[in-house]
């Protein structure tokens, strides 16, 4: 039955790929569907995520800095300071300011992270990438199917953690103040909560996890290049949340299925249709195709598939 | 030393006139265009088809002008460009940007970016990822002074057109938006948009001319970018650092400030090059933004919010 093992090695490439993506629309849910933080540097949080996890884990490599060979563990986590630490940066920078300036600084975060990656060879190793980035739980599970399965079982209970926790920290107290904030500053900060301190912690938050997202991304397919992180990415990632529902943690996992699995049909799609010479050509349309579902979704159904729950309050009738 | 302020006003030239636009945009629209950088690229391409177009009817209009590396034909298309882009920006605005002007402004960024990339790859679909130039002639740079005087100075002849006509635009439109009942609707706008409305100003007007000015200002400094460097469809994507940079730190919705920054950005991105190599060009315009974000983030000539 080769088939029907060629198909469940497909899926569950498919579904690694697509739960990694989700931890990261999860972030990028709490900073713009809770707080409503615009980054437009996602690609560069989860580029910073995978390269930090990747150098401290690799083995060392002569010519290289990083390659400490560190437990993956550890480096998953220094993925998630590295990023959260950025966010830090940026967010007390711009957050204080219109909303514009936070926008157009993680636009710039992304580029130079872009161009770091590509050119400070002795770090990143320039467009050629991190190469051997170890692949967990591989010792014991070989290098087949059997650990592709075991790699899906992993993200997918990260993503299940993540999902509950920020189920857990959104319906909080701290999460009601985001809303608060979100839907009128002033009144909120009339009842004493100080906004640029709850949107710079969100935005950390958030930042964290694209870091954890892009670090498990990067020791499933065990190679990383700066050309995995161009700002299509960030856009896939925002069609993600788009199409879901901002402001909905089910919608933002859902959107990053339903849109990885639109993404993946298109590709395969046009290099059904296309011929080889233009392959290059119609990877292009591929983007157009997104950009014009994404707008299409602003305009039509702008709540996505699954709105915002609305939130009733109340009314205390105790007395 | 000399090379590299020259340099940097010919970059400059190019920002400089990005950025008005932008900064247009975002005191009359109220939003930060990310697709405005594509309107460049766009603005660059039509002029190579229409050049094309304008060659292949009459060989003589490729024929360099004086010291010039291009025609008669390439000032055509100059003008034919500046037309097809502000229509362009018109039918982004159509289709696209007015359906969800409701929403407020962080949609439209999120449909800007959107825009931009389906832009982009447009561009790349029917053009290809190949430099291109508008024109084949070799160019010497007419050396002005000898390398003995700080370091020397050599500009060619584009170059120099490139400086006088960006400001000879820009003083234009500075008159225009002093003088004319237009532009003064359109400052009155970015100002204080209900009372421009109470005033008996039509804010469609407006937000027509607006897009209109951006496309057409877009275009002149795509072709201006295609004449000086070369024409590639990431011309957008590469430049809306710069231009963003450009704008903040000029002021939102000042013209001389968006001239003076998209100067002070091209100056920086030039003396990176010879600082820590042109490889990190690009930094450069995200260090001055930062910078900018820490001592004055209403920019240089910004009225606070």
């Amino acid at each position: 039955m080769p088939d029907v093992i060629g198909w469940v090695s497909y899926a569950s490439f498919f579904l690694v790929f697509a739960s990694s993506f989700a931890i990261v629309v999860l972030g990028l849910n709490l900073q713009w569907g809770f707080t409503g933080l615009f980054n437009v540097g996602v690609a560069g949080f989860v580029a910073l995520g995978a390269y930090t996890s990747a150098l401290l884990t690799t083995p060392e490599v002569a010519g290289r800095l990083g390659g400490l060979g560190w437990p993956v563990a550890v480096g998953w986590l220094c993925a998630m300071v590295v990023s959260g630490l950025a966010g830090l940066v940026i967010g007390a920078l711009a957050l204080r300011l219109r909303h514009d300036y936070l926008a157009i600084t993680t636009f710039g975060v992304a580029v130079t992270i872009q161009l770091v990656a590509n050119n400070a060879t002795v770090l990143t190793g320039g467009p050629f990438g991190v190469q051997f980035i170890p692949k967990p739980l591989q010792s014991w599970l070989g290098t087949g199917l059997p650990w592709t399965l075991g790699y899906l079982a992993l993200s997918l209970s990260l993503l299940a953690m993540v999902y509950l926790a920020l189920e857990r920290l959104v319906r909080s107290p701290w999460g009601r103040v985001l809303r608060a904030i979100r839907e009128d500053e002033a009144a909120a900060a009339s009842l004493g909560k100080r906004p640029f301190v709850f949107r710079l912690q969100s935005f950390v938050i958030g930042s964290m996890l694209m870091g954890l997202g892009g670090a498990v991304y990067a020791h499933f397919v065990g190679y990383i290049a700066p050309e995995d992180f161009l700002p299509i990415l960030t856009f896939q990632l925002w069609a993600m949340l788009i199409v879901g529902g901002s402001g909905n943690n089910r919608g933002a996992v859902l959107g990053a299925f339903v849109v990885w699995t639109f993404w993946a049909a298109a590709g395969s799609l046009l290099r059904g249709w296309v011929p080889q010479a233009e392959q290059a050509r119609a990877a292009a349309l591929q983007v157009v195709l997104i950009g014009v579902l994404i707008a299409f979704m602003l305009v039509l159904r702008p709540r996505g598939l699954l709105g915002e729950e609305v939130a009733v309050s109340r009314a205390d009738t105790g007395t | 030393m000399l090379q590299i302020l020259a340099d940097g006003l010919v970059i400059g030239s190019v920002i400089s006139l990005g950025a008005i636009g932008l900064s247009l945009t975002l005191s009359i629209v109220r939003f930060s265009n990310f697709s405005h950088g594509e309107l460049l690229g766009w603005g660059s391409y039509l002029a190579l088809s229409a050049l094309a177009v304008f060659t292949a009817t009459r060989e003589s209009l490729a024929a360099p002008l004086g010291p010039f590396s291009f025609g008669w034909g390439l000032l055509g298309a100059l003008l034919v460009s500046t037309v097809l882009t502000a229509l362009l920006a018109l039918a982004l605005d159509q289709v696209l940007f007015r359906r969800l002007r409701s929403q407020g402004a962080i949609t439209l960024v999120i449909a800007s970016f959107g825009a931009a990339l389906a832009l982009r790859n447009l561009l790349l679909f029917w053009y290809g990822g190949v430099p291109q130039y508008y024109s084949q002639n070799l160019q010497i740079a007419i050396p002005i002074l000898p390398r003995s005087v700080w370091g020397g100075l050599r500009v060619t002849a584009d170059q120099l057109l490139v400086l006088a006509l960006t400001l000879a635009t820009v003083t234009a439109l500075h008159l225009f938006l002093r003088h004319s009942t237009l532009g003064r609707s359109m400052r009155a706008t970015a100002i204080n948009p209900s009372l421009a409305r109470v005033a008996g100003i039509d804010p469609e007007r407006v937000l027509r001319a607006t897009w209109i000015i951006g496309g057409i200002l877009a275009a002149v400094a795509g072709v201006f970018a295609g004449i000086t460097v070369q024409l590639r469809p990431t011309l957008g994507v590469d430049l809306l650092l710069p231009l963003f940079a450009a704008v903040i730190l000029g002021g939102i919705g000042s013209v001389w400030g968006a001239v003076l920054g998209g100067f002070i950005v091209g100056l920086a991105e030039s003396a990176s090059v010879s600082i820590v190599g042109a490889e990190y060009r690009a930094a450069a315009a995200f260090a001055v933004l930062i910078l900018i974000l820490m001592v004055r983030p209403t920019g240089l000539f910004g009225e606070k919010h």
